[in-house]
């Protein structure tokens, strides 16, 4: 891994930039007859923050499933680090929703984390004292580290959240995707969520890819929004993106955005956006 | 009670003699208490006890109809067992699905086992053994049977360990890392599948689940180490089915109530440890340490 890490990184520095981690290209993804998303062009570069937006099939997490290399494209091309998307890349951390754990499985959060390192390999888990100082030292820049032996059943959300990132930075991944995250969580643990990963990227450069259905959480965070709609897209700033004419023209129909208290409020899109009742205007 | 019937059912005046004679029963059942120790951590994980039962039902039906037609045993519940795996493996993926395809199987499976045993005119000790179970009937050609189908049991759970554990317990992330989620259910229920066909020779198919099931029901009480677990499991499972044997030896009544019998008491006495454990602050922290 160190070994590809150092090859890789060169290449993937364009003259005078950041380097590039991910790059779609006129990238298509289809299921079935319909089509997700054509002619994407995408370039994420390292510690870059993208917010990726949409109503429900629109295909946010398709696009999540093709960096990681379980769809492949329609059309275009997807580049990570300058290679095609692999299956269980290294190079990828994968954090998904927080979903209630089964009381009695047989896990604790070290575990958890433990799988991330080394769960896809063959063979019996054996363990040594230097994997456990890894993964002693993952729990403890999430700050996990005091419920390390607790059974993952026994802890919050919020917890398993902090321990789910721990695992995603396992592989010490160059590009994180995150699947909504913060769903089901109360407003203070997302916060220390979306905290942990700014603290991350700018730490180590990672880029992140974080679908949601809410803006609002992680709008400090936000370099750029991707959003996505009825098979178009737009790409840009919050302040490009989230304008009552963007929207309504994605949408194709009447859509209103408004800006208030460092927060996006929106009106009239065809699938709920935000459960806070301030921006719950259904149809 | 009265001493006459505690001697008809308890008589070990000729102990020595008759543990010579199942020397052979004691070692495919300590193999046994293994392979269950160990599959049934993953039944646990992965949810599968009634798929269990819906095996055993099969790998029944399976072995009467060996019985019947005077072929090998091991062999007849063998081929029942992995039909079923294969049924259940391809009609249900998802739980709901699976439940109901098992559900619909199992009562088929013990039906057409009645049926062949029905028509089997041999020794009726035979019969019963494969629903309850039975120790004399296994001989040395049926104990390597055994013990070989349990070491490719137990070689694939080795080779496939720790990526069943990962698609087990946290499927979404493992797809991620690359792990073939969806090709390790098929190979896990086949493993099952062998797993239940060699159980069955010793429990009898309607007591399978005390050791494919309840070992690890019972670790999973006590401890989430996921090194703990099967260790544990292990212990319980060769604790119930050679403790078991032991006890039955001296015995008019057939093992599987001695063996049920002690991997409940397991259970029970594993259900009161973790709640006094839980009580007693199983997810307390321990007291800050400053962090750096």
């Amino acid at each position: 891994m160190i070994e590809q890490l150092g090859t890789i990184a060169p290449q993937a520095v364009p003259a005078g930039g950041t380097p590039v981690v991910l790059t779609l290209t006129h990238a298509e993804l289809r299921r079935g007859e319909r089509v997700l998303w054509s002619g994407l062009d995408l370039e994420l570069r390292r510690g870059e923050f993208i917010a990726v937006l949409g109503s429900n099939g629109s295909g946010k997490t398709s696009l999540l499933h093709a960096i990681l290399g379980r769809l492949p494209l329609s059309a275009g091309a997807l580049l990570i680090d300058g290679r095609p998307p692999r299956r269980g890349s290294d190079l990828i951390g994968y954090i998904p929703q927080q979903r209630a754990v089964a009381p009695h499985t047989p896990l604790r959060a070290r575990d958890l984390v433990r799988l991330g390192v080394d769960g896809h390999r063959w063979g019996l888990p054996l363990g040594s004292r230097g994997l456990r100082r890894r993964i002693d030292d993952l729990l403890t820049e999430v700050g996990a580290h005091e419920y390390a032996d607790i059974p993952l059943g026994l802890l919050s959300g919020g917890e398993q959240q902090r321990v789910r990132i721990a695992q995603a930075l396992a592989t010490d991944p160059t590009l994180l995707l995150c699947d909504e995250p913060l769903l089901a969580l109360d407003p203070h643990h997302q916060h220390a969520i979306v905290d942990l990963l700014d603290r991350r990227r700018r730490a180590h450069g990672t880029a992140v890819l974080f679908v949601t259905h809410e803006l609002n959480p992680v709008l400090p965070l936000v370099d750029r929004v991707l959003y996505l709609a009825g098979g178009r897209f737009r790409v840009g700033t919050p302040d490009e993106v989230m304008k009552s004419s963007v929207l309504s023209d994605l949408y194709g129909g009447s859509v209103e955005v408004v800006r208030a208290h460092g927060r996006y409020l929106i009106a009239g899109a065809p699938t709920p956006h935000h459960p806070d009742p301030a921006g719950g205007a259904q149809p | 009670m009265n001493p006459d019937i505690w001697h008809q059912i308890f008589n070990y005046d000729d102990y020595g003699q008759l543990l010579s004679l199942v020397a052979n029963s004691i070692i495919a059942a300590a193999v046994l208490g293994v392979v269950g120790g160990l599959i049934s951590t993953f039944v646990m994980m992965r949810d599968l006890a009634f798929a269990v039962h819906g095996i055993a039902e099969l790998s029944f039906a399976g072995a009467a109809a060996a019985l019947l037609l005077g072929v090998n045993v091991v062999a007849g519940s063998l081929a029942g067992s992995v039909l079923a795996a294969a049924v259940i493996g391809a009609l249900g993926v998802r739980v709901r699905d699976r439940n109901s395809a098992i559900g619909v199987l199992m009562p088929f499976g013990l039906g057409l086992g009645v049926l062949f045993l029905s028509l089997y005119k041999g020794r009726s000790a035979n019969k019963f053994g494969l629903l309850t179970g039975q120790i004399v009937a296994v001989d040395t050609p049926q104990t390597a049977w055994l013990i070989g189908v349990s070491v490719v049991v137990l070689l694939v759970l080795a080779v496939i360990w720790r990526p069943l554990t990962f698609a087990s317990l946290d499927p979404d992330v493992a797809a991620a890392r690359g792990v073939p989620v969806r090709a390790l259910s098929p190979v896990f229920t086949l493993v099952l599948g062998l797993a239940v066909a060699t159980t069955i020779q010793i429990v009898g198919a309607l007591l399978v689940l005390a050791l494919v099931v309840t070992p690890a029901a019972a670790a999973t009480r006590v401890t989430a180490s996921p090194r703990l677990i099967p260790l544990l499991s292990v212990l319980f499972a060769v604790t119930s089915v050679v403790g078991g044997i032991l006890i039955a030896l001296g015995s008019s009544i057939p093992i599987s109530p001695y063996v049920t019998t002690i991997a409940f008491v397991i259970y029970l006495a594993c259900r009161a440890a973790g709640a006094v454990r839980t009580r007693s602050g199983w997810a307390r922290r321990p007291p800050a340490v400053v962090a750096g």
